[in-house]
């Protein structure tokens, strides 16, 4: 059974190495934008953590700020953990992109940028990946009027 | 004197057979040496995620069957989970193993379309495929007695199956476990060992193990990577721990390997099916649910071992009759992510044989 990690004890931890970083939300951290890497990177590399595999990646849209979601695996000690992020700014909003820890953020964080019209600095190639080039308008915003 | 080449850039579809529906690859060449491929897709995209948003919880049942459509039962499966653990609804102990025996037989039908197609890419041009296609169509049978259809199936439910199997489903669903081992048998004569395809395939396309967790693979391409990671094992759902199967796993990731995975979970799946029915309970198939679900404010993911992969939904509700947000997590897209660094270095040919033995599908790449 894929444990599911209490979120409180793992904040513990990352809050011992880069304090005032995250909060508590539900059963999911919450984590401030700018800090997302080097929390990430942590999470990744910690032996006692060790995730390894990123599940997925998805964004939701609440108009006031867009949260993205990041649903972290270790394949090595079986269990689970959800990360959040929000990003505040509507006209030009941007996250730092985990394609240098996890390869598979590749297609969801241009399918992000695609549909949800977040951009993620760092990622090496990222353009539409559904729609055409030329397409306008950002269609899974909740706002998106054809 | 060296001869000069220069790269040169061929488009691989979108309209191509051995592309599996519409996915185009620019293909850099030098000679016959592949140099870069930058995958194209998104033809078949209906947005389906965001059709979502507008529809109530059982409408959106229809639309998952258009997500992998070789594997519609298990799209649905995966749904339907997402639905009952929003919503707090719990299935009926019947509804459960008739869940298991569709998903697994789905398993098998879309297996059998995987391999097909694979070794039609390897060569062994359309023989094994339509032999694969005569043996499918004994489920899809069995499908079109339980629910009507024979593709788009919308037979699981939010809290268990839309109707209780017909009398005659069970002694046809034993006749046909009896004549495929027959069949497999026959089959693995025809091909395990077969020359073409060793050479076709073995060592072609090879993905390693840390590459394959780093770029988030799942299902057959993962685990031929040998990597023991099965939903079904690892964090298991429905009634799955109350069966005995192995997890068939590949030595070095090449994609014979994928192939030989596939078959022999094919194996496995019909032990669980054998052994589902053997336990198969009495009672009701569907839980009582309210024909307007209206699952409480929140969120959650909910995932299966699809025949492709791990296959999951995120869901948010704001407490209304359709979901704020439906993300789907597609395996096929997932493991697309690794085409380009496995293509690089092999020659044209091979890219046929490569593509091939991910077996993808449009329909769930696109969304």
């Amino acid at each position: 059974m894929t444990v599911a990690l209490a979120a409180v004890d793992v904040q513990k931890k990352i809050e011992a190495k880069f304090p005032g970083t995250t909060s508590i939300e539900k059963n999911a951290i919450l984590v401030k934008a700018e800090s997302l890497l080097d929390v990430m990177s942590f999470l990744k590399k910690s032996p006692d953590l060790a995730f390894d595999y990123m599940t997925t990646i998805t964004a939701v849209d609440y108009f006031d700020y867009f949260e993205v979601i990041y649903l972290l695996v270790s394949m090595e000690k079986n269990h689970g953990l959800t990360i959040k992020t929000r990003v505040f700014d509507r006209e030009q909003p941007s996250l730092p992109s985990v394609i240098s820890l996890w390869h598979s953020a590749d297609y969801q964080e241009r399918e992000i940028y695609d549909l949800m019209g977040i951009s993620f600095k760092g990622h090496p190639n990222l353009k539409r990946i559904v729609l055409w080039p030329e397409f306008k308008g950002y269609p899974q915003r909740r706002d998106y009027l054809q | 004197m060296t001869m000069q080449t220069e790269p040169y850039v061929l488009n691989v579809g979108p309209v191509h057979p051995s592309t599996h529906g519409v996915f185009r690859m620019r293909v850099t060449l030098d000679g016959e040496v592949v140099i870069n491929v930058e995958p194209v897709f998104g033809y078949l995209h209906r947005g389906i995620e965001k059709l979502a948003e507008e529809r109530t919880y059982t409408g959106i049942i229809p639309l998952t069957d258009r997500l992998d459509y070789v594997a519609s039962m298990t799209n649905n499966a995966a749904y339907c989970m997402a639905v009952e653990k929003l919503a707090g609804i719990e299935v009926p102990e019947r509804g459960e193993y008739i869940r298991v025996i569709m998903s697994e037989l789905q398993r098998v039908a879309a297996h059998f379309i995987s391999m097909g197609s694979f070794l039609n890419d390897c060569g062994s041009y359309f023989t094994p495929f339509l032999l694969m296609f005569r043996e499918r169509e004994r489920i899809t049978d069995l499908f079109e007695m339980v629910c009507g259809q024979r593709l788009m199936y919308n037979y699981i439910r939010p809290g268990g199956v839309s109707q209780d199997l017909p009398d005659e489903f069970v002694p046809a669903l034993k006749t046909m476990l009896e004549q495929m081992k027959k069949y497999i048998e026959e089959h693995e004569k025809l091909l395990k060992e077969n020359e073409i395809l060793i050479a076709r395939s073995r060592g072609v396309g090879i993905l390693p193990k840390e590459m394959a967790i780093n770029i988030g693979a799942s299902g057959p391409t993962l685990r031929s990577a040998g990597v023991k990671w099965d939903i079904r094992k690892a964090d298991p759902y429905s009634v799955y721990n109350r069966f005995e199967f192995d997890i068939p796993v590949g030595e070095q990731g090449d994609c014979y390997d994928r192939y030989r995975v596939r078959m022999e979970e094919v194996k496995q799946s019909f032990r669980i099916v054998e052994q589902a029915v053997k336990q198969l309970p009495g009672g009701p198939v569907r839980a009582e649910v309210p024909q307007l679900i209206r699952p409480p404010k929140g969120e959650t993911y909910a995932h299966i071992e699809a025949p492709t992969g791990e296959l999951g939904f995120y869901l948010v509700s704001d407490g209304g009759i359709a979901p704020y947000r439906c993300h789907i997590r597609a395996p096929s897209l997932m493991n697309l992510t690794v085409l380009r660094d496995m293509m690089i270095g092999w020659k044209l040919q091979d890219l046929i044989v490569i593509f091939g033995s991910f077996a993808i599908t449009m329909g769930e790449v696109d969304r």
